[in-house]
């Protein structure tokens, strides 16, 4: 009963998005109409993209081209994960590892993943690889960077306590500065997976022929704008639901996080 | 048995900025018997800290020498925990298993590790608390994990840093008596470095007063009152009032 309360309490926070629609609404579906026609075009009212919505979905294109996107973030955030964070363990953990790495890893850094694509299309050609490609190289660096900071930020005398209980060089990388870490490294794979998300449609609009990014491409050249703004809202409705997933996951898997801070 | 034997241990650290040189421990000599409870007193930057450090083979001195039962400190093992001031207790690990930590690490066996662990955990009055995270835990409980994580690898000696500094009064005090009680069943050879005259004058056999700047040793008092001892006892005072004058002397001396 409380908890129903709550949910009904919330609601009362889309009271500003409801009066955005509705202002939306009002302004492309009577007021442009009647005075500029043309600006229908460019900015269906929401009725409009309500009804491109549920013909796509309907029709199974709007799933379709979803889980392509969704499959080439998987593929790359996984991938991204497993170089990433052992990485980051090494270069956190030991200086010289960190000292090699450093000058390589700084200079690629700040390359936008976009400047890849050229590179990507020669290498990769269109499609899969190359748009897994370049989420890759998006993900990669927010987990790379906040992995290594997580593991430096290990408390000094946390690692004594632990050395005076006889621990190793071993387990005190695996059972403590990894421990210690594993806030960050989340923190890491949620703005990984954000950066990902970006950069796949960027990624899908040039070199792809199936995705979200694909059709919203696509559908410019029919002026079809109700499908793009479609497209545009299940973007960010899939990168809001992935997120708070990895939310979930985080606050299941470190139940002692929430309480420590 | 273990016998703690400081020989003449300097230590000089290296300033990073300018590399000039600062003389942290002078000239430090003493003996902790088995099963003494020892004290370190002294200022804050007197260098008790560090002398702890040493012992637990954090780190290192620059020339004399340190041993236990004859056998020189190497480096950082089971034979001499710590408790800090501050939580240092894992974070993601339950109670249960920030005292079985040190257990594994020593590769006892499975039934010894559970039968030992909760055998500390009852010493430390914790038996309910297992499954907790130390976030969930008051000041005064955190300590007892940490005593109990330090005790359950049967150290030889067991140190602690200001181990009661950061917990309010009324903990402090009751503390203070679980500490006593919990040392006077297996009578460990205890170093405890502290600032509060009279937690040392409370709980040891022996106090070191260290002078600050280098820190020398400025005086070994051993304390004979019979346990428990009650902090308005005439001799109690008494003695709290000579250490507070030798340390008050010295604090005038290094600031003039």
């Amino acid at each position: 009963m409380k908890s129903l309360l709550r949910r009904i309490a919330w609601v009362r926070n889309l009271s500003l998005v409801t009066a955005i629609v509705i202002v939306w609404q009002i302004f492309s579906g009577y007021v442009f109409p009647k005075t500029n026609p043309s600006f229908v075009t460019l900015m269906p009212p929401p009725s409009a993209v309500a009804v491109a919505a549920y013909q796509l979905i309907i029709s199974g294109e709007l799933g379709q081209q979803a889980w392509a996107s969704l499959e080439r973030e998987m593929v790359a955030f996984a991938v991204a994960c497993a170089t990433a964070i052992p990485l980051g363990m090494a270069m956190g953990w030991w200086r010289a590892v960190y000292n090699q790495m450093m000058p390589l890893t700084e200079l690629l850094r700040p390359m936008p993943p976009l400047a890849w694509i050229p590179l990507g299309i020669l290498w990769f050609g269109v499609g899969n690889q190359e748009n897994e490609f370049i989420i890759f190289l998006a993900v990669f660096f927010p987990v790379l960077i906040n992995t290594i900071a997580g593991i430096r930020s290990v408390d000094v005398q946390m690692i004594r306590a632990a050395r005076s209980l006889g621990a190793n060089e071993s387990a005190i990388l695996f059972r403590i500065a990894w421990n210690a870490a594993l806030p960050q490294i989340f923190t890491g794979l949620r703005v990984g997976f954000g950066i990902g998300w970006m950069a796949l449609v960027a990624a899908e609009i040039t070199g792809a022929r199936t995705g979200l990014g694909f059709l919203m491409w696509d559908s410019r050249n029919f002026l079809r704008t109700d499908i793009i703004i479609t497209c545009m809202i299940t973007i960010g409705l899939l990168g809001l639901a992935f997120d708070q997933v990895l939310l979930r996951v985080m606050h299941w898997y470190l139940p002692w996080w929430r309480e420590a801070r | 048995m273990a016998k703690l034997v400081v020989d003449h241990v300097n230590k000089v650290f290296q300033l990073v900025r300018d590399g000039t040189e600062l003389v942290a421990l002078k000239d430090i000599t003493f003996t902790v018997e088995d099963g003494q409870f020892y004290s370190v007193l002294g200022h804050s930057g007197c260098g008790k800290t560090t002398l702890l450090n040493m012992i637990a083979a954090h780190e290192k001195p620059t020339s004399g020498t340190l041993t236990i039962d004859g056998k020189p400190i190497v480096s950082p093992d089971w034979t001499k925990t710590i408790v800090f001031q501050e939580h240092t207790l894992f974070p993601w690990y339950s109670v249960y298993r920030n005292v079985t930590f040190g257990l594994e690490m020593k590769r006892l066996p499975k039934d010894e590790i559970k039968e030992t662990a909760s055998r500390y955990i009852d010493l430390v009055g914790l038996r309910g608390f297992e499954d907790r995270y130390p976030g969930e835990l008051s000041g005064g409980m955190r300590q007892r994990v940490s005593l109990a994580r330090s005790l359950a690898v049967q150290p030889l000696i067991l140190l602690m840093d200001e181990p009661l500094a950061a917990l309010d009064a009324q903990t402090r005090m009751f503390m203070q008596d679980e500490l006593e009680r919990i040392w006077e069943r297996d009578r460990k050879t205890v170093v405890m470095v502290t600032h509060a005259i009279e937690e040392a004058v409370k709980l040891s056999d022996v106090i070191l007063v260290l002078s600050p700047r280098p820190g020398r040793v400025r005086s070994v008092i051993p304390i004979d009152l019979p346990r428990p001892r009650k902090e308005t006892d005439p001799r109690f005072l008494e003695i709290k009032e000579q250490i507070r004058d030798l340390i008050f002397q010295d604090f005038v001396e290094s600031s003039a």
